[in-house]
């Protein structure tokens, strides 16, 4: 065996990864063509790259199929189920920024809060006898969030892209979604309820915390996260 | 948890059988079909939408939810009740009592220590007329079951809070907002301080209210809601600007009545004390007082049954009337081993226009076995 270290696969993410190693001394780099998914990585003993959605990373983090993983808290905190138990944060890398927030179209200028939002949606229900829906791909998040601050009458819709359209194609009135500038959602006539800032996220190293490890892989473990400091 | 009869879960210790608890569920079944239930079965998989319906996005997070190309979204049924009020309102002669034993399924997405599955033993009473028996026939019954096992029984009645927030002097919208949290304990606060001037205006709402022309900088409207309907909450909100904070004097009954944990006849001194500076509640008291004789006369002894005016508010959303539930003393992290409540409404949503008063009760099998009940 050796230590896995689970990296974005693809895009910005991969780059940026790549840079925050080689700041530190390791040199992680795809073998063969740009198009297969496989790497090494120099500088750090027994450690093998494994290029992968990071999408998919946290899920490969909880099954202990790789033992380091770089991808977002957005989407650890989405895909685990108690995600502290599964997995540690070693370190926020300080790239791949982005806020999950809550967003209503502009227009709705007697909605600036969660208790505007809730309000809205107990007479968004009795108007239209349908539930205000909430376009999002983060539904664990969203549905905790809305929860615990007491939002009812609403439901969640399923968008795994171009979600802020959503509200003026009339398939969701609210939506629920990861923004860097908060350009998009302009630009789509949508505003960020006051308190309806649910997450923030970056890119971040995780260690399993249940992953099978032999002594020697202990061993490399420690030295590879004493050489990138975050031990 | 929003559902009737909604229990915390607890996993099934390795060293007790399904047969041993299926033999419990027959047994209960059998002890209430006895008792004149007439013995219903539903389906496991259940129509999503009609539980999406009642119980709101949160469901998802404790039910199963599967589908198909042809049927769509289906969830593992997560209670019995729904689908036996359905089955009632379709069908049902009055009054009717029901019996049912099978698996319920939790979807767990915190704590892999509770059960995901489990079975529910119930009995369902559909009758009009007669409120206070009825009560007291349901929580006899089980309470007459489970003697053997000394369980702790407490009480409560959702419908003092409901009678206490009809009697506030304040407007109806405010009255109709606290209704539709009464089961969401922090919310229902922050409203009660909303509406009592405790809480700062959030800025957004105090430039709304301050703008000469409010639409605009709005931009294009987009999406289904009207401005209609945007215009129509800003008149809301400008009217509930003008009305009148709740009095300080409100607030603190609402507070004594949420404070109430009492023998019942304790609980019912305190809350006919409260009663004479808030008389909206008097015929809500008046039920428990009439509960309480009927479950004496069922051989309770109400001198030592415990009641609590809080009791089940954020677990038990639909129950709006008695609530109860059993738990273990010996082992206080149990789940309850039963519960149940009046769940009037509930029927009033699924009857399609018709309604009937509804109590009922289950039962934990599984958990009566692990006490060392039953056969």
């Amino acid at each position: 065996m050796s230590v896995r270290l689970g990296v974005p696969s693809k895009g910005r993410l991969m780059e940026k990864t790549f840079e925050w190693f080689s700041a530190r001394g390791v040199t992680l780099g795809r073998t063969g063509s740009d198009r297969e998914y496989s790497g090494v990585v120099e500088g750090a003993g027994d450690v093998e790259l494994v290029l992968l959605s990071a999408n998919e990373i946290p899920r490969e983090l909880a099954a202990g199929h790789i033992h380091l993983g770089v991808t977002g808290t957005d989407l650890v905190r989405e895909k685990l189920g108690n995600w502290q138990d599964r997995v540690e944060e070693m370190a926020e890398l300080g790239f791949g920024q982005a806020d999950l927030v809550l967003a209503v179209p502009r227009a709705w200028v007697d909605v600036g809060t969660l208790e505007d939002l809730d309000a809205v949606a107990a007479a968004f229900r009795a108007r239209h006898g349908q539930r205000l829906r909430i376009a999002t791909k983060y539904h664990r998040l969203v549905r905790d969030f809305l929860r615990e601050y007491g939002v009812a009458d609403y439901c969640l819709v399923d968008s795994q892209g171009a979600t802020e359209g959503t509200v003026k194609n009339e398939t969701a009135e609210a939506i629920a979604d990861i923004t860097s500038s908060g350009d998009t959602l302009s630009a789509n006539h949508l505003k960020i309820l006051d308190d309806g800032l649910i997450l923030r996220s970056q890119a971040t190293l995780f260690r399993a915390r249940q992953a099978d490890m032999s002594d020697t892989d202990r061993a490399t473990l420690a030295a590879f996260t004493a050489l990138l400091k975050v031990d | 948890m929003t559902d009737p009869h909604a229990h915390p879960a607890a996993a099934q210790p390795a060293d007790i059988s399904w047969g041993a608890i299926r033999a419990e569920a027959a047994r209960l079944r059998a002890l209430f079909e006895g008792a004149g239930a007439q013995v219903v079965e539903t389906s496991i998989l259940q129509p999503a939408a009609t539980l999406l319906d009642l119980y709101g996005e949160d469901i998802r997070a404790r039910a199963y939810v599967t589908s198909d190309l042809a049927m769509g979204e289906q969830m593992l049924r997560p209670d019995f009740t729904v689908p036996v009020v359905q089955m009632h309102m379709a069908a049902g002669a009055e009054p009717a009592r029901y019996t049912y034993s099978g698996e319920v399924f939790r979807r767990q997405e915190v704590d892999s220590g509770r059960a995901n599955e489990y079975i529910q033993v119930g009995y369902e009473l559909f009758e009009r007329g007669t409120p206070a028996q009825s009560d007291a026939e349901v929580f006899a019954r089980i309470h007459d079951i489970l003697a053997p096992l000394g369980l702790r029984a407490i009480t409560g009645d959702i419908g003092i809070l409901m009678a206490a927030v009809d009697g506030l002097d304040t407007t109806a919208a405010r009255k109709a907002a606290l209704r539709r949290h009464i089961w969401h304990p922090r919310r229902f606060r922050a409203l009660l301080d909303r509406y009592a001037g405790r809480l700062p205006v959030p800025p957004s709402r105090a430039a709304l209210l301050m703008a000469d022309d409010p639409m605009a900088d709005a931009g294009p409207l987009i999406g289904l809601r009207s401005r209609a309907e945007i215009a129509a909450r800003i008149d809301a909100l400008r009217a509930d600007a003008e009305a009148a904070p709740l009095a300080g004097g409100d607030l603190d009954l609402i507070d004594a009545i949420l404070a109430v944990r009492e023998t019942c006849f304790n609980a019912l001194e305190r809350l006919r004390d409260i009663a004479v500076d808030m008389p909206s509640i008097n015929s809500a008291v008046a039920r428990l007082a009439e509960r309480m004789e009927a479950l004496a006369v069922r051989g309770i002894d109400v001198a030592a049954l415990e009641f609590e005016a809080s009791y089940g508010r954020s677990q038990m959303e639909y129950y709006d009337g008695f609530v109860f539930g059993f738990t273990s003393e010996d082992d206080p992290m149990l789940p309850p081993v039963a519960s149940g409540g009046r769940y009037d409404a509930l029927t009033r949503q699924l009857g399609q226009g018709r309604e009937i008063p509804a109590v009922g009760g289950v039962i934990r099998p599984g958990l009566v076995v692990r006490l060392g009940g039953g056969t």
